[in-house]
């Protein structure tokens, strides 16, 4: 049985670009202004780096194929560099790369960056994804809010949850976000809104207006990582140590868009994910244990499933834990606490890393403003794809010791 | 114009002649326990003039591919030309079944008096020689260069000529004379005809035809213009599978097409015709039809008027023919699978079984689905992605018999679509190239009518 990557590998620094319409900005520039950051806030050189990872999803409208364009940008010393795809999980699945780089010994220090440039794409929403030569022959002429809206009708359908009950819990849940994206410099969208605004706003894919959707932004974050004894020998203290408790990802066979048992009404591939990140970060009770989440809130409905489907709230119960304000700053486990999705738009290759990029910042007390009380575990989570057939990823983070 | 009244039957935006003819042909096989050997099929507005309509029918219906097919057009006599195309295929090959079917899509400029004359429509029937429900006589035929309208290849709309002309050239003179022939040939008294035929493209020109045959007032038909319009191609055979809805055993019917000279064509319903099933057909169609007083929708359907379709409808949507063929069954017979192993019915066809506790690989039978009865697990309705007809509905459409996909759900009013609906499976248009010209066909689900569920 393997021991997982708990505490197997550290956070050396991190970086974050401005997130937004980055209309002055290419991709490259994108990930300079992430990676400058992580490599200040690493204290090494860029030689010191023996591997890296490039998470990027829309390669066509975006940087182009390959690795290049990251090794190219940011000077690498020719070492390897791989570029990842995996839908909605690819910045978690480029750190995911570079932490078990470091954890098999492959080297000592090793860069994960995400970046995705949507904004040159013409589109208000995300563009679509290609998605082979078979799928566009049968498949609906689908949208992202439309795939997500279904798990609103399948939610309301098993729980018998009125739309207007279930339409005032999802203005919640962005009203909160806005309220603390509205508190993060680095957040696209930083302004307050209210309740009603966001019930009244433009219906996109019934029962999802335009609030309930995340924004669409260009962004880029890194991470660099290292064992905690060589983070220890470059200075850093183990007390305010960042190590990974767990990275897991789980992605669907079929069984939930083939197979007469999934109702719809949750995501399966979060629920797996989710027991084995626990399991392997050594966490028995996440309400109890877990200090804070980030999840892919690309649209609020998603965000109020993920809290079932990671055990934090229990089935049919997240409407009610939403209205306690269980989730918010100030509540039991603050959710999207840097304003997530909604405020930081979504930048596919990018999100990943700029969640787990949060829980560092928190981790370390550094969030500023919006900065938690002593917080302990940060969870991220990612969901690509579609409700049907997706791919999910969890990472764990937390304090060393 | 003046002689429009009432109703004119009108395309969604996802149907075509084909689509059309599918779902005419699907209600005619519903109680077969044979399979046509052949495909006629007649339109002069099939969706492809180089690709075998027919054999798209033919999938859609999942004949076996020994199946002969063929497209009959170039005239409004191409319904009764796939009919007696159809009738000599089963008189040379006595123990094989023909399927015909007619279908039209007629579309007419903006404000033209063909735009109310004008309806979509599509009939089907199944010829053979066993279990006949109306005999076929015999007949005659006429060709002559008569040209009351005309469209010429590659052009959208028909040109029109003056309706005197065509009432008192062709509906005074050569038309009445090919009836009479033909009752003639058959020895048939005119005033032993119980039901009249034809196809007529302006009102009352049945009924000068008949007066001057000699066939009785009360056995000419109502030619279906206040009710579908004229549906070119596909109007005679929609008024013979109007007219045996109703047939008693023993009637004499004649059938009349017309399009640059005639074809009478003449029946009689046999016994048999008492004990065929009931079965969805045009008095069901008519009745189960959804209003629409939306011109502009009307105008948007038939392409008529340019629209602003948005950046999503610029989308790239070349289709891999390699990747089309090799899943033809799947894609235009809906035919998913059945694991041999567990049973689990599954669409797509998998290499392995999707039951999480089977997962078996490679032992696969063939299931259609296109006619097992289905409900809606999960649905949306989408303002933001393109169609022609904003807002999308799709959803997880769930199969009693097991096995789901997610599918367009097609024919929806907004705000009606919930979990729990039942649907049926229909042949529908699923998206078109403009850039390559090309049609994609695909199944959607469709609300079940009240009477079916």
């Amino acid at each position: 049985m393997a021991d997982g990557i708990r505490d197997k590998v550290a956070i050396l620094g991190m970086g974050c670009s401005q997130f937004g319409e980055r209309w002055d900005m290419g991709a490259e520039e994108l990930m300079e202004e992430a990676f400058s950051e992580a490599l200040a806030d690493a204290g090494i050189e860029t030689r010191e780096i023996g591997a890296a990872w490039l998470g990027s999803c829309m390669d066509e409208v975006n940087i182009g194929k390959s690795a290049t364009p990251a090794s190219l940008t940011l000077r690498l010393d020719n070492i390897p560099v791989t570029r990842v795809e995996n839908y909605c999980a690819t910045g978690t699945e480029a750190f995911r790369g570079a932490v078990y780089a470091v954890a098999a010994g492959a080297c000592d220090i090793a860069l994960a960056i995400g970046v995705e440039k949507l904004k040159d794409t013409g589109y208000g929403g995300l563009p679509g994804l290609e998605i082979g030569t078979l799928p566009p022959l049968w498949w609906p002429n689908l949208s992202a809010p439309g795939v997500f809206a279904q798990v609103a009708s399948a939610y309301m359908s098993r729980y018998k949850v009125p739309r207007d009950v279930l339409k005032r819990a999802l203005a919640e849940i962005s009203a909160k976000s806005h309220a603390n994206g509205a508190k993060n410099p680095k957040a696209h969208l930083r302004k307050p809104v209210s309740c009603d605004t966001i019930m009244a706003s433009p219906m996109i894919a019934e029962p999802l207006g335009l609030f309930d959707c995340c924004g669409v932004s260009d962004g880029s974050a890194a991470a660099i990582v290292t064992t905690p004894e060589i983070a220890k020998s470059l200075g850093k203290h183990p007390d305010n140590m960042v190590t990974v408790k767990a990275l897991q990802l789980a992605l669907s066979n079929g069984s939930e868009g083939g197979y007469n048992d999934w109702d719809g009404s949750y995501i399966l591939t979060t629920r797996k994910a989710a027991q084995r990140s626990y399991a392997e970060a050594g966490i028995g009770k996440p309400r109890e244990e877990l200090s804070m989440f980030e999840v892919h809130d690309c649209f609020s409905i998603t965000e109020l499933v993920t809290m079932e489907d990671l055990g934090l709230s229990a089935d049919g119960g997240a409407i009610k834990d939403v209205m306690d304000g269980f989730y918010n700053a100030d509540g039991k486990i603050p959710c999207q606490i840097d304003g997530g999705l909604k405020c930081f738009g979504h930048p596919i290759g990018a999100s990943g890393i700029r969640m787990v990029y949060e829980m560092y910042l928190q981790l370390q007390g550094r969030a500023g403003e919006r900065q938690l009380k002593d917080p302990r575990y940060g969870l991220t989570h990612n969901l690509g794809g579609f409700p049907h057939q997706n791919v999910v990823g969890i990472s764990i983070v937390g304090r060393y010791r | 114009m003046a002689q429009a009244r009432g109703e004119r039957a009108m395309a969604g935006w996802d149907e075509d002649s084909l689509t059309m003819a599918v779902e005419a042909a699907r209600h005619a096989l519903a109680d077969r326990q044979t399979t046509p050997g052949a495909v006629y099929f007649g339109s002069t507005t099939h969706p492809f003039a180089d690709r075998q309509n027919a054999g798209v029918v033919a999938g859609a219906l999942d004949l076996p591919e020994t199946v002969f097919t063929t497209d009959l057009g170039g005239s409004l006599k191409a319904g009764t030309a796939a009919l007696l195309a159809a009738l000599n295929h089963v008189a040379v090959q006595a123990d094989d079944e023909a399927l015909v079917v007619a279908g039209e899509h007629r579309r007419a400029r903006s404000a033209s008096a063909q735009e109310l004359m004008y309806g979509d429509a599509a009939a089907a029937f199944t010829l053979g020689s066993s279990g006949v429900i109306a005999e076929y006589l015999g007949g005659h035929s006429v060709s002559t260069d008569f040209v009351d309208h005309y469209r010429a290849a590659g052009q959208p709309f028909d040109y029109h000529w003056e309706e005197r002309w065509l009432r008192d050239e062709a509906f005074q003179k050569w038309v009445p004379a090919a009836v009479a022939a033909a009752l003639k040939k058959l020895d048939i008294e005119a005033g032993a005809v119980d039901q009249f035929l034809l196809a007529e493209p302006a009102p009352k020109l049945a009924a000068a035809v008949a007066k001057r045959v000699g066939i009785a007032d009360a056995a000419v038909t109502d030619g279906l213009l206040g009710s579908v319009g004229h549906a070119g191609a596909a109007h005679a055979p929609l008024l013979l599978a109007n007219a045996l809805e109703a047939a008693a055993p023993g009637q004499t019917l004649i059938l009349v097409s017309f399009g640059q000279g005639c074809d009478v064509l003449v029946f009689r319903t046999t016994s048999a015709i008492a004990q065929l099933a009931p079965r969805v057909a045009v008095k069901a169609c008519l009745a189960r039809r959804k209003e629409i007083t939306d011109y502009a929708k009307f105008q948007a359907f038939n392409e008529v008027v340019t629209l602003e379709k948005g950046l999503r409808a610029e989308a790239n949507p070349q289709t891999a023919l390699s990747t089309m063929y090799r899943n033809r069954r799947m894609l235009t017979g809906l035919v998913g699978g059945r694991c041999r192993k567990c049973g689990t019915a599954q669409f797509p066809p998998a290499l392995r079984c999707v039951n999480p506790g089977c997962h078996h690989a490679g032992e696969m039978d063939p299931h259609r689905f296109a006619d097992e009865p289905a409900r809606i697990k999960t649905w949306a309705s989408d303002w933001l992605t393109y169609t022609p007809e904003p807002p999308a509905h799709y959803g997880m459409i769930e199969f009693d018999c097991g096995g789901r996909f997610m599918a367009d759900i097609t024919d929806w009013d907004v705000g009606t679509v919930a979990v729990g609906e039942p649907v049926r499976m229909v042949f529908r248009v699923r998206g078109r190239d403009p850039q390559r010209g090309m049609i994609r066909y695909f199944w959607k689900a469709a609300p079940l009518a009240a009477k079916e569920a």
